[in-house]
């Protein structure tokens, strides 16, 4: 089954990986700023980040055929740091006219504190000025419900933010009711042991519905796992859901958010096939 | 929410077929954590560190047959305050 991966830091992974994708129904994949393993020392390193992202990345990429878009930000473990985060975030704005940057990202918070907080509240202001998708981070394990609440309450702060072009990953089955509740999109990221298995993802896809819910894998230079939405689509089908909505979930929802940024083309014929007589933002 | 019964399209006996196994495994897993605890070596008692008292808590809501036990133990494991922090 074609799919889209909505959320891979490639940067960390191999060729293989994107071989293995493009032959397990990859067609195009969004990336957003990670954390590297160690605290960057200048807006200079950034710089080459968002240089890797915008051009060595989508043509490894398209060796495979699949299209790569990419998000800018700090991150926010690293956004913690105030006078990085402002020098950092000064020289976005020139990256954002790049063909495949499509958003800000992935923005959020680490430890939910104040510095992190007013890092995440600057990077929402770029993305209302320049009119960029937005990807959220949510933090791990015991403070991902404190930093939920308050992400969902900053964003509520700007009154012209659209809760549709806002994606809200790393949910879980405490979080996702007030995400979907707030009207933001909401990401499952599978994820070995932090965050959500490949099970109860689909309990939360039966609970929930297939409206407005992405998967991906978030894989990274961590334990992560490449190939995580094929496997979801496989756990899906132990489950006995129909194809349709499988595709709902793995393509058809990530093509609705993504192609609301003017730079995301439709990634395939088939794909484009799929969507005669709908609008290709889903609004 | 909507009314969940019937939302796994699954039967009950496919269910178990799918997946006892698995949980059988996770559910060995847990009890040979709590037995390996138990055996450190410094005999420091788990229940005085907030993770092990946690995951007992946790252990009770397996047991209450209430439903949504995965959101509940999500609970249990969260910070329920809402300010942010100093730094």
């Amino acid at each position: 089954m074609e799919f889209i991966e909505p959320h891979a830091h490639m940067i960390f992974r191999t060729t293989d990986d994107y071989q293995q994708l493009a032959l397990t129904g990859c067609v195009a994949i969004a990336e957003p700023v990670f954390w590297a393993g160690s605290d960057r020392l200048s807006a200079d390193s950034f710089e080459d980040y968002f240089r890797q992202l915008t051009e060595s990345e989508p043509r490894r990429a398209a060796q495979f055929g699949i299209q790569h878009y990419a998000y800018l930000c700090i991150n926010p473990k690293e956004g913690n740091n105030r006078e990085l985060a402002r020098a950092v975030i000064e020289r976005i704005p020139k990256f954002l006219s790049r063909p495949n940057v499509i958003g800000i990202g992935e923005i959020g918070l680490n430890r939910n504190t104040r510095n992190e907080l007013e890092t995440f509240k600057d990077h929402v202001a770029l993305a209302l000025e320049y009119s960029q998708l937005i990807l959220i981070h949510t933090p791990i394990l015991e403070d991902k419900l404190k930093g939920t609440r308050l992400i969902i309450r900053a964003l509520q702060s700007f009154k012209n933010l659209n809760p549709k072009r806002v994606m809200i990953d790393n949910a879980e089955e405490h979080t996702i009711g007030m995400i979907r509740d707030s009207g933001f999109r909401c990401g499952l990221t599978l994820y070995p042991d932090t965050k959500m298995s490949y099970s109860r993802a689909v309990d939360i896809v039966e609970i929930f519905g297939t409206e407005g819910i992405y998967v991906n894998s978030a894989c990274d230079w961590g334990k992560s796992v490449p190939m995580a939405v094929p496997r979801f689509v496989t756990e899906m089908r132990r489950r006995k859901h129909p194809e349709e909505s499988i595709r709902k979930v793995v393509f058809d929802n990530p093509m609705a958010f993504l192609s609301q940024s003017t730079n995301f083309r439709v990634p395939s014929p088939k794909a484009l096939a799929g969507l005669v007589g709908k609008d290709q933002a889903g609004r | 929410m909507r009314n969940l019964a019937g939302s796994c399209l699954l039967n009950v006996n496919q269910v178990l077929d799918e997946y006892f196994l698995e949980s059988r495994h996770r559910l060995l897993e847990v009890a040979a954590f709590l037995d390996r605890l138990d055996r450190a070596h410094d005999g420091i008692d788990p229940a005085t560190d907030c993770r092990a008292a946690a995951l007992r808590d946790a252990i009770d809501v397996l047991l209450d047959g209430g439903p949504q036990r995965a959101r509940h133990i999500q609970m249990i494991m969260s910070d329920p305050t809402d300010e942010p922090q100093p730094r």
